[in-house]
């Protein structure tokens, strides 16, 4: 390198380079540019004669095929989500001269209410002037035949048969199935515009939300022969839409409307499960709502009346309610206390009624002093005392992690999206979200499922559901078949989560003995259930406290004082039968502590006994 | 800024314009900002009326033109210093994606971070010709051969990795974007002849390694005839579209070829032929007097720079701003195959208008960011 001696030259030579290099380069780009504009100029001066006549000619378009959405089905082939046809108003904004005009008039034909103009509005937006908005989704046959008469008036406006959802039982499927409605601008933006270029549903909750891909399908194409005003003359090619996969639930409809009628009256929720399986038997949230009044479109001012009833028939309490576990969480803290031989089944602790640490002045009440009691009697009668001294036992982190372990605190993996996680308190929860740093009494409340631990009635199914699977933990599913139309049937294998071992194997059987004298025992909590000569059943039940108990305060009696959204909370967890469990199920009753247990022992008849049928 | 003006200025003091101490240069500011306005008449036409397009552009717009402003700022003694960096996180990026990223339109474009996509072949369009300029600013100019050997190295380990997404256009644009600066480089135009040359006699080996449907565009643009109905259609629907336009066009809102369901991308690849159709030869010339100011203001701003990294850089990315649009008309128009390249600062898209915009940050800082001693 010659050059490095003399650096000096080197770089004003190095400025003469680029300088040049810059010029060539310009003049090489205004070279093309010109051969750009040329071609150009070519295209549209000396051939704007030939293509402008062919644009006129040209005599295609394609037309988009909406694909007919799936069917959902319960396990036994009970329609839940059906497509009834219907008789709806199109309109195509590009055909349709001063649309201001026009809807006025084509408003004393059809009535045309606000809602159906604010969604035509916002739809109008979306979709591409060509293709067909629908102005009202549902004619009456008068509307129908009016229209057809002085259909001539209005160009751009046609009467069209399309398929909207149905749900033939009403309330009753709400809240596992969610519904379908119009597709919002932030929904728009996720899907592919071409698949729902004739799709102007999509689902908003539930299983309708959670299998949108499937059950949508994919659109078809029609290729049409236009004229020149772009009118379809004749139908040259055709791709059939794909319709969507038909669901088939798990739930058994019959469990499910039972369950419903014996909740009548009553806010609070239930889901059983099959335990070997995970597969959701009956999911109720109540009161409920009429999904089909979202189908085609609901007024703001009736959304604003549904969500502010007293009762929120709109909130899925299933898998949204979050409640204490209350004494629910006791037969898992049992467990994890005698696998770690933090206690012998047989060990026994004295109730005098009440509780105190060691270093504090607070006293920890139980409902009444319950004496001698060990292990099995402590779940039998529910003795708070007796989980007062586990917890100084097993501290907040054991705790915690056998909640973590039967699926408190996380998502379930339902199918459903609007699913909740809950709380598994512990000192960095309490610390972040509360402000405030963790005492020893938290961990004492804590074992009794109060204080900040929360979870839903999915939940609590989910976790009972592992414990009468002696350790095998199921993901709770909804579907477990779907079928492409013409297609063999897929079927959802049950999806082990987590096999959750014991140092011994048999403190399973330990645990769910005093599960069983929950019911069986004279002096057992639910005892209240009454006999069930063909099945066995363990279960514990559990009264979440909604109004601070006062020192003085009694129990039972007082409860009827209190205005009803101050009284306790019903939990009840079972599963039966004990050997071979078939269904296990979580019910809570919101403000009333007596009706869960005869409410499910209603269903264990009904579904384990077939008594009950046809009433 | 000629010798007699900096005289003058010194004379007077320094005067004070606030596009100075924001580090912007209006020429560029104003061509770019009308461009995106006319974007955006034609994307809505394009969208067919629908709003929402619009305002998703006007976002991907206002993000655009945050980075421009950041990017501006950034004196180029910076980036000469990060170059190396910014390389070699591009090219960590690119194998990510291949490794892990997205299906996107039948390509692994997209690497998805925390909600935020992105493709990271974009950033190897600043990456390569920083590091080549930073390599060519370290050693002597003209080129040796070992420096030439280096220099295919950093160009052709991103464009083999870009190719093999497949993402063709991109690849041949990073390819371009390499070869200006070794253009401006002063690489001998006896050796880029040849060069050329030996390229072209290679074509049939390219075939080998392309995909099928790479091979189709091949096929469809030497005789889009061939197949009228399918990859042909587009040609053969975007030049009906364009030769339809005329003179003055169609008129805003009013192309048949593009409302109909005509044309395909038409939001994007294809949007010059909307354009075309409603604008007509008038409208087009118009949109590419505004790129070649944009083009000629960059050059301008290139070889006015102070040091031979930001004249080579100035330079490579101007080139590559006339190449993407070039490439995209020419596509559209029919004497280049298609690429799927889109229009900068005019197609829908986040990804483009970044690139876009990210280049003229670049040349504003080239032109702001004075040093006192010339080196």
């Amino acid at each position: 390198m010659q050059k490095s001696r003399i650096p000096f030259k080197n770089i004003s030579h190095e400025v003469q380079l680029t300088t040049r290099r810059s010029w060539l380069a310009l003049l090489i780009m205004l070279i093309l540019a010109l051969l750009l504009v040329g071609r150009l100029a070519y295209l549209q001066l000396y051939k704007n004669l030939l293509y402008t006549t062919m644009s006129t000619h040209n005599a295609m378009d394609l037309v988009p095929l909406e694909p007919t959405r799936g069917l959902i089905y319960d396990r036994n082939g009970v329609l839940l989500a059906d497509n009834i046809p219907v008789f709806s108003l199109d309109l195509i904004p590009d055909k349709a001269h001063n649309l201001a005009k026009m809807l006025p008039e084509v408003g004393k034909l059809v009535h045309l209410s606000e809602l159906d103009l604010t969604l035509f509005q916002k739809q109008l937006k979306q979709h591409r002037r060509f293709e067909e908005i629908p102005l009202k989704l549902r004619l009456t046959e008068v509307e129908v035949s009016r229209f057809a008469e002085n259909q001539h008036r209005f160009p751009g406006f046609l009467i069209k048969g399309r398929l909207i959802r149905h749900y033939p039982l009403g309330n009753s499927f709400s809240h596992v199935l969610g519904y379908l409605g119009q597709i919002n601008s932030d929904e728009f933006s996720k899907i592919d515009p071409a698949n729902y270029s004739a799709s102007h549903a999509i689902g908003k909750l539930g299983i309708e939300k959670y299998y949108e891909e499937d059950l949508h399908g994919k659109a078809g194409y029609q290729e049409v022969e236009t004229d020149a005003n772009g009118e379809a003359i004749r139908v040259l090619k055709q791709t059939k839409p794909t319709p969507g996969k038909n669901l088939y639930l798990s739930i058994d409809s019959n469990l499910q409307l039972q369950a419903e009628k014996a909740m009548t009256g009553h806010r609070g929720a239930l889901v059983a499960i099959e335990p070997a399986t995970g597969q959701i038997l009956a999911l109720v949230s109540m009161p409920s709502y009429d999904a089909n009044l979202f189908v085609l479109g609901i007024t703001s001012a009736d959304f604003k009346q549904l969500q502010q009833m007293p009762d929120h028939p709109l909130y899925n309490r299933a898998v949204r309610g979050l409640y204490p576990l209350a004494s629910t969480i006791k037969p898992y803290l049992a467990l994890e206390a005698i696998d770690n031989e933090l206690i012998a089944p047989e060990d026994t602790i004295f109730d005098p009624g009440w509780f105190m640490l060691n270093n504090s002045e607070h006293v920890f009440r139980d409902m009444h002093a319950h004496g001698t009691v060990n292990l099995s009697r402590a779940i039998t009668t529910s003795c708070d005392v007796y989980f007062y001294e586990l917890a100084t036992r097993l501290g907040i982190r054991r705790i915690d992690d056998v909640l973590h372990r039967f699926g408190f605190g996380e998502v379930s993996g339902v199918e459903l999206e609007e699913e909740v996680p809950g709380v598994v308190s512990s000192p960095e929860w309490k610390r972040r979200f509360k402000k405030t740093p963790w005492y020893e009494g938290d961990t004492i409340i804590s074992a009794i499922g109060q204080g900040n631990m929360q979870a839903t009635p999915m939940q609590l199914a989910a976790a009972v559901a592992t414990l009468a699977n002696r350790g095998k933990r199921m993901v709770p599913t909804l579907v477990y078949k779907q079928q492409e139309p013409e297609k063999p049937i897929e079927y959802q294998t049950p999806i082990l989560l987590d096999t959750l071992s014991l140092h011994d194997e048999e403190n399973w059987d330990l645990i769910i003995q005093a599960m069983q004298k929950v019911v069986d025992s004279p002096e057992g909590t639910a005892h209240r259930f009454g006999p069930h000569p063909s099945y066995t059943i363990a279960a514990k039940t559990g009264t979440a406290q909604v109004h601070a108990k006062r020192q003085d305060e009694d129990g039972v009696e007082n409860q009827k004082k209190l205005p009803e959204q101050f009284r306790d909370h019903g939990l009840f967890i079972a599963f039966a039968p004990v050997d071979q469990p078939k269904i296990a199920l979580a019910i809570i009753i919101e403000n009333d502590r007596l009706a869960a247990v005869p409410i499910v022992k209603e269903l264990l008849d009904y579904y384990l006994t077939g008594i009950g049928t046809g009433t | 800024m000629t010798t007699h003006d900096r005289l003058q200025r010194n004379k007077s003091g320094p005067t004070f314009r606030l596009s100075d101490y924001l580090h912007l240069d209006l020429p560029l500011l104003w061509a770019m900002l009308l461009l995106l306005l006319l974007g955006l008449f034609i994307l809505y036409s394009a969208g067919n009326q629908n709003l929402v397009l619009i305002e998703k552009q006007l976002m991907h717009i206002l993000l655009a033109a945050g980075l421009l402003f950041l990017v501006a700022q950034v004196p180029p003694v910076t980036w000469q210093r990060w170059a190396p960096w910014i390389y070699g996180f591009s090219l960590f990026f690119l194998v990510a994606v291949l490794l892990i990223g997205h299906i996107g339109k039948g390509a692994q474009r997209w690497l998805s971070i925390s909600g935020f996509r992105f493709q990271p072949a974009e950033f190897m369009k600043f990456a390569i010709p920083l590091l080549l300029a930073w390599y060519y600013n370290k050693v002597h100019l003209p080129l040796s051969f070992k420096t030439l050997l280096v220099s295919a190295l950093i160009i052709f380990i991103p464009v083999l990795l870009t190719a093999k997404q497949p993402d063709l256009g991109t690849a041949i644009l990073l390819l371009a974007t390499g070869a200006s600066v070794l253009f401006f480089a002063g690489l001998s135009l006896r050796f880029i002849f040849s060069l050329s040359l030996l390229l072209l006699t290679g074509l049939p080996l390219l075939w080998y390694f392309m995909h099928e449907y790479q091979r189709q565009r091949v096929l469809t643009f030497l005789n889009p005839e061939r197949d009228p109905l399918g990859a042909g259609y587009h040609i053969i629907q975007s030049k009906i579209a364009i030769g339809s336009g005329g003179f003055f066009g169609k008129g805003w809102l009013t192309g048949t070829q593009s409302h109909l369901h005509f044309l395909p991308e038409h939001t994007t690849d294809f949007i010059f032929a909307v354009c075309s159709e409603e604008f007509g030869f008038t409208g087009n010339v118009i949109l590419i007097l505004l790129y070649m100011f944009i083009v000629m203001r960059g050059l301008y701003i290139a070889s006015n720079a102070q040091d031979t990294f930001t004249r080579l850089l100035g330079g490579s990315i101007t080139i590559t701003f006339f190449l993407s649009f070039f490439i995209n008309m020419g596509m559209v128009t029919g004497i280049l195959p298609v690429v799927g390249l889109p229009l900068p600062l005019v197609s829908y898209g986040g990804s483009s208008l970044v690139t876009a915009m990210v280049s003229l940050g670049m040349l504003m800082s080239i032109k702001t960011h004075r040093k006192l001693i010339t080196t």
